[in-house]
């Protein structure tokens, strides 16, 4: 597991995210992420080989409601705050496949 | 009204039997925010027109609605909890301009109260940050000195409540963001037990942790909020079907024969010596009330900062992949006519976030990715476990424990934000709730000789909201502390 990020492993991990960095910001992040994963490190002192993960401090499964019909928020209403919308109540976006 | 019955209880009191109009109550606290929000920049919205417009409905229905519990009180909301057709910016750019189309569940249950909400309270963007620093729209001051941070995420909400510009906020809590800030800012800030609360309409920042409670002056209102915010809610799986307790009937809080722990060790490191001066001093309030202190053991404490840094980042990022320019808030304008939805995105997203959420969605991503998902996220869940075990245990023998909210007063402005690590090494007593889920408060705990507040901390059982509050009330009655108040705002604002 290595723990010293490199600019390319930043940049890989900003695609992942959706995200476009600048060169400044990626030179940012591979030494603060570094510092931060370094710091984690002591995690491994660890031994967690009988132990469980816990997902969630919930108690076991949530009560789920039952699945009835009821109304739902107005088309127009979730529409409200679109950047940009497109005919017949639609949100449009940029062309996907020509 | 006497100076110090500005409290929800005291409000709520005095517009029932009527005494004073919602109205007056509401254009006080609007002229209070007037006067004095351009230097302290506690709300990033102040809702003036919709606010007196509902304090006057509320005076119109007063006969009918003489029982709502916060009938007629001012309440300013953190920045990201939704209130339909008012802003909704979780402190980023991404959602600048964003109008929600509802009400949060715990907005709802507010008004059905008899609430008057009279802004929004600034925040760290999307929650993540201990200063208020990382919010889009600039920092909020400390009210006890201006030049200093009032904690985090939630000083807004802090700093509003301090300085008397609203008598309760809510907020929420995913590492510290209501404890910490309470803390700094010298007042009382109540994280729920996870799933007391409903986080319907909360803008998700990590699922598993997140939790909405109430900022206030005294115990007594913190109780008094939480009986409103809490209980089951059809929309949201995750909160408890457990009933609220009736909380009203705990105080004035008796702490004979309740036993309080203390993890001594985890105070041997880092903690300023007021800090601890401060700490000692209200343990002996309750101790002298006759409550038991005895130490306890939380090996596992040391992980909590790291494992909190590797869990809540990697939730954040699953979380905030829904903010694309699709849906609501910005969109970038693409330069190319060629350019598709995947450039969108990530030139979206690329302007609309800050360096502190892009940090931690970086975080998570990395632990969430392929080849470091067990070392990182997995290994981190599993000491998650053994941190929950320690309080497992350590509650077999007690029935609260103690320490401070935070290592340090607040520091100054600046002082942090370039070492996101100092950062969060400052989260050291509050992560641990959140990982494991129970609740906690933070009470005002005395000032350092520089009048700079300090937080004494009370972590419970599961759903044992009633002896936090209960142990809470107990050292207020007696705390040497109790009517101080910040000066920085107080002419201004023409006293509290």
């Amino acid at each position: 597991m290595p723990t010293v990020l490199t600019a390319a492993d930043v940049q890989r991990i900003a695609a992942l995210a959706h995200l476009e960095l600048s060169d400044a910001e990626v030179a940012l992040f591979t030494t603060q992420l570094t510092q931060i994963l370094e710091y984690a490190e002591r995690l491994k002192e660890v031994d967690t080989s009988a132990v469980s993960a816990t997902w969630h401090p919930g108690a076991g499964a949530p009560d789920l409601r039952p699945d009835t019909e009821r109304p739902s928020l107005p088309r127009e209403a979730a529409l409200a705050g679109a950047p940009e919308r497109g005919p017949d109540g639609l949100f449009r976006v940029p062309k996907v496949i020509d | 009204m006497a100076p110090g019955a500005w409290t929800v209880t005291g409000i709520r009191a005095a517009v029932a039997g009527g005494d004073l109009s919602a109205r007056d109550v509401c254009a006080r606290y609007l002229d209070r925010i007037a006067a004095t929000d351009q230097r302290l920049r506690a709300f990033s919205a102040v809702l003036r027109d919709a606010a007196l417009a509902r304090a006057e409905e509320v005076d119109a229905r007063r006969d009918a609605w003489r029982d709502r519990p916060l009938l007629g009180v001012p309440v300013a909301v953190k920045d990201v909890i939704c209130t339909r057709g008012e802003p909704t910016t979780a402190g980023s750019r991404i959602l600048a301009g964003y109008r929600p189309p509802y009400d949060a569940t715990v907005v709802s249950r507010l008004l059905d109260a008899g609430a008057v909400v009279v802004g929004k309270t600034n925040c760290d963007e999307f929650a993540m940050g201990s200063s208020t620093e990382h919010s889009a729209y600039g920092p909020t001051r400390n009210p006890w000195a201006l030049d200093r941070i009032p904690g985090g995420s939630s000083g807004g909400a802090a700093a509003a409540v301090a300085a008397g510009l609203a008598p309760a906020s809510i907020a929420t809590d995913t590492g510290g963001s209501i404890r910490q800030p309470a803390a700094l800012c010298g007042v009382v800030g109540l994280k729920p037990t996870y799933g007391r609360v409903s986080r319907y309409g909360l803008l998700a920042f990590a699922s598993s942790l997140d939790q909405i409670g109430p900022l206030t002056w005294t115990v007594a209102d913190a109780a008094a909020v939480l009986q409103v915010l809490a209980g089951p809610d059809p929309r949201d799986a995750t909160a408890s079907t457990e009933p609220a307790p009736d909380l009203s009937q705990l105080l004035p809080g008796d702490v004979r024969g309740t036993r309080i722990g203390v993890p001594r060790v985890a105070l041997d490191d880092g903690v300023d010596p007021e800090v601890l001066e401060a700490f000692s001093a209200a343990l002996a309030i309750l101790s002298e009330r006759g409550a038991e202190v005895c130490d306890v053991d939380l090996p596992h404490m040391q992980y909590a900062v790291p494992v909190y840094y590797l869990v809540a980042p990697a939730e954040a990022s699953s979380n905030l992949a829904r903010y694309d320019g699709v849906r609501y808030g910005h969109r970038a304008t693409l330069d190319s006519a060629a350019a598709g939805v995947p450039e969108m995105y990530a030139r979206t997203r690329s302007e609309g976030f800050g360096a502190e959420v892009k940090r931690r969605i970086m975080l998570g991503t990395y632990a969430l990715s392929a080849g470091y998902y067990d070392a990182y996220y997995v290994h981190a869940q599993r000491v998650r476990s053994l941190i929950r075990s320690d309080y497992d245990h350590a509650f077999a023998a007690v029935d609260a424990i103690a320490m401070p909210t935070t290592p340090t007063p607040a520091f100054r402005i600046g002082e942090r934000i370039d070492d996101p690590l100092s950062m969060y090494l400052g989260d050291v007593f509050t992560v641990s709730a959140n990982l494991t889920g129970l609740p906690a408060i933070s009470l005002p705990g005395g000032l350092t000789r520089a009048r700079l507040p300090i937080g004494f901390q009370l972590i419970g059982r599961p759903f044992d909201e009633a002896t936090l509050l209960r142990i809470g009330d107990a050292l207020e009655q007696d705390a040497p502390w109790r009517d101080e108040r910040p000066a920085a705002l107080d002419s201004a604002a023409g006293g509290y």
